[in-house]
């Protein structure tokens, strides 16, 4: 593609981070809103942070979120891995075709149609719906976006560099390990953190998944919202945008270190 | 038959057909297990009648009796739910609309996509990752915050009113919220990401020398643009289409909390029937002609995926 840029083209990236980033900003300004009326400005002021700090319901449901976030995190990141292992490195195993079928579905199918099947599914092996079935539903929604986040890295990797390893005697498992492992690291670790925030924001799976013990952040949010807009709401969404921001320095952080210290190492990829 | 030939073999032969499989088998069973064996307990409660299999409903298949079992499953089939949604208006008018919203919106969030997906691809080299990261970020933000964010803006005392009759464009506050615009907003607003991506991964990999023989040759640079970019970012066009076609289909979220009370989308029928109504079947119903109308861009979907794996 050439380079330069145009008026035009200047404009178009501009509107389109300006449309995608506002709505965003002035969420985090009317966090710190001192009227009790959304619309009004009433001066600078955090009463709606400390209001959330004596929420503890709006406390006790974020920590269980964050705790399925991390543990179906956790769960997708090594079986999305897998999955891209077995689809980039497999070679034409047989059901290859149904296989990729069956990993890259979930990422378009509706949420509501996931959600469903997996409430239908608890039900009928008669387990109690709560913290540990939202988990198992997450895991299972949110493996396939470390896939496509993992492949993407393993597909422009060098395979003579475990070949190499191989050839000087290493057993495979061995050679991915020390070798490969490493070197996709970053991409394993940007995979974790999309799922973390996917299970964190997830409202619809979690409503069928749930019980009435298990209470996920989003749903309580939803709960609230649909009784109109609450000053509180900002600051809780002002909190996790704080925090997702401060994830993806972090992984961009990650990534960047990793493709420094793999330098030496990294193949002539396809786009260069 | 491979493996109890191999396991006579030395030993560093022998972990060879187990490691690759278990690679395999672990993300497959886990996918058959939780994600394509729950599509067919959703069949089977779809062809339940509603009294039978309203919750806690009976058993979906009764191994335990045996024959007797499966012949009382057979027998408890019923199409009843399928003749119900086939009848019923409220249900057709559902699936035509989320269709339609689906499918202007994509069209919308093309229009939209492709100028910013194309800035990107010329901005210079250095640059490009961390507009790529600016276009994804939000996305990584809690989506129902992205919605809940809009209500703020679109509400009758919102921002977009206040701005727009400052600046004098509108002399009454104007009704966003709880229409059908404000879903249009909300959806192009959530999905964007979904379609500037594949653009630009399509358009950063075009040839730029294909567009200079063009226009060196005397083709107007919108001639050039519609007859050599457009075609070649088609593969980009088609996956941000369907990435965002097939789930807005199924949305739920963007238009429960911007839309109206008046008509809904399939994926606010189908949760009423079954959060409201607690009809199970009629819900799985509903799932299931959901399904097979999107099947066929899954499945395209899916044909496009693989075939950017075996690209390289």
């Amino acid at each position: 593609m050439r380079r330069g840029l145009s008026a035009f083209n200047v404009t178009a990236v501009a509107l389109g981070l300006a449309f995608l980033y506002l709505p965003i900003v002035i969420l985090v300004i009317y966090s710190f809103n001192g009227s009790r009326l959304v619309t009004i400005w009433g001066g600078w002021s955090t009463r709606w942070y400390v209001a959330l700090l004596n929420d503890s319901a709006m406390l006790q449901a974020a920590w269980t979120s964050l705790r399925i976030a991390f543990l179906s995190a956790t769960a997708a990141t090594v079986l999305g891995t897998l999955a891209t292992v077995a689809l980039v490195r497999g070679g034409r195993f047989r059901g290859r075709v149904a296989f990729s079928g069956l990993v890259y579905a979930p990422l378009v199918m509706p949420e509501i149609i996931t959600g469903l099947a997996l409430l239908l599914l608890f039900v009928a092996i008669n387990v109690d719906r709560g913290f540990w079935t939202v988990t198992l539903a997450h895991t299972t929604v949110t493996m396939c976006f470390v896939t496509v986040v993992v492949q993407s890295r393993l597909l422009s990797f060098d395979v003579s560099l475990e070949e190499a390893a191989r050839d000087l005697g290493c057993p495979p498992l061995k050679a991915f390990m020390t070798v490969t492992l490493p070197l996709i690291l970053p991409a394993i670790a940007a995979g974790w953190i999309l799922a973390f925030v996917l299970s964190l924001d997830d409202l619809v799976i979690a409503s069928f998944t749930t019980g009435p013990g298990s209470i996920t952040l989003p749903i309580r949010i939803y709960s609230e919202v649909r009784m109109g807009v609450k000053p509180e709401i900002n600051a809780i969404s002002t909190i996790m945008i704080a925090l997702v921001a401060v994830g993806v320095i972090a992984a961009t952080w990650l990534a960047k270190r990793g493709r420094k210290s793999g330098l030496l190492l990294r193949p002539g990829g396809r786009n260069r | 038959m491979t493996t109890a030939n191999k396991t006579n073999e030395p030993a560093t032969r022998q972990q060879r057909p187990w490691g690759p499989r278990l690679v395999i088998l672990i993300p497959a069973l886990w996918l058959t297990a939780l994600f394509l064996g729950p599509f067919l307990i959703v069949l089977k409660i779809s062809l339940s009648q509603t009294v039978i299999a309203q919750p806690p409903y009976t058993p979906v298949l009764d191994l335990a009796a045996g024959w007797q079992g499966i012949r009382d499953f057979v027998a408890g089939l019923s199409f009843g739910n399928y003749v119900l949604l086939a009848s019923d208006s409220l249900y057709v008018t559902s699936y035509l609309r989320s269709l339609l919203i689906a499918a202007t919106s994509t069209l919308i969030l093309l229009l939209i996509g492709y100028p910013i997906a194309y800035g990107i691809a010329r901005a210079p080299r250095r640059a490009q990752p961390i507009l790529v990261a600016a276009i994804v970020l939000p996305f990584l933000t809690a989506f129902l915050i992205r919605i809940y964010a809009w209500v703020n803006i679109l509400q009758r005392e919102g921002l977009l009113n206040d701005v727009l009759l400052a600046i004098g464009l509108i002399r009454e506050p104007l009704v966003w919220l709880s229409t059908d615009t404000a879903i249009y907003i909300g959806i192009v607003y959530s999905y964007l990401p979904f379609m500037v991506l594949p653009l630009y991964a399509s358009l950063e990999k075009m040839n730029e020398t294909l567009l200079e023989a063009a226009t060196d040759l005397g083709c107007p640079w919108w001639k050039a643009f519609w007859l050599v970019t457009v075609p070649l970012s088609l593969p980009g066009i088609v996956a941000g289409a369907l990435l965002c076609f097939i789930p807005i289909a199924g949305e739920f979220v963007i238009p429960d909390l911007l839309g109206g009370s008046g008509a809904t989308m399939i994926g606010q029928t189908l949760w009423t029937e079954f959060f409201s109504n607690k009809d199970w079947p009629v819900a799985s119903a509903l799932a299931v002609v959901l399904l097979a109308v999107l099947l066929a861009p899954i499945l395209i979907y899916q044909h496009l995926q693989i075939r950017e794996l075996d690209k390289r």
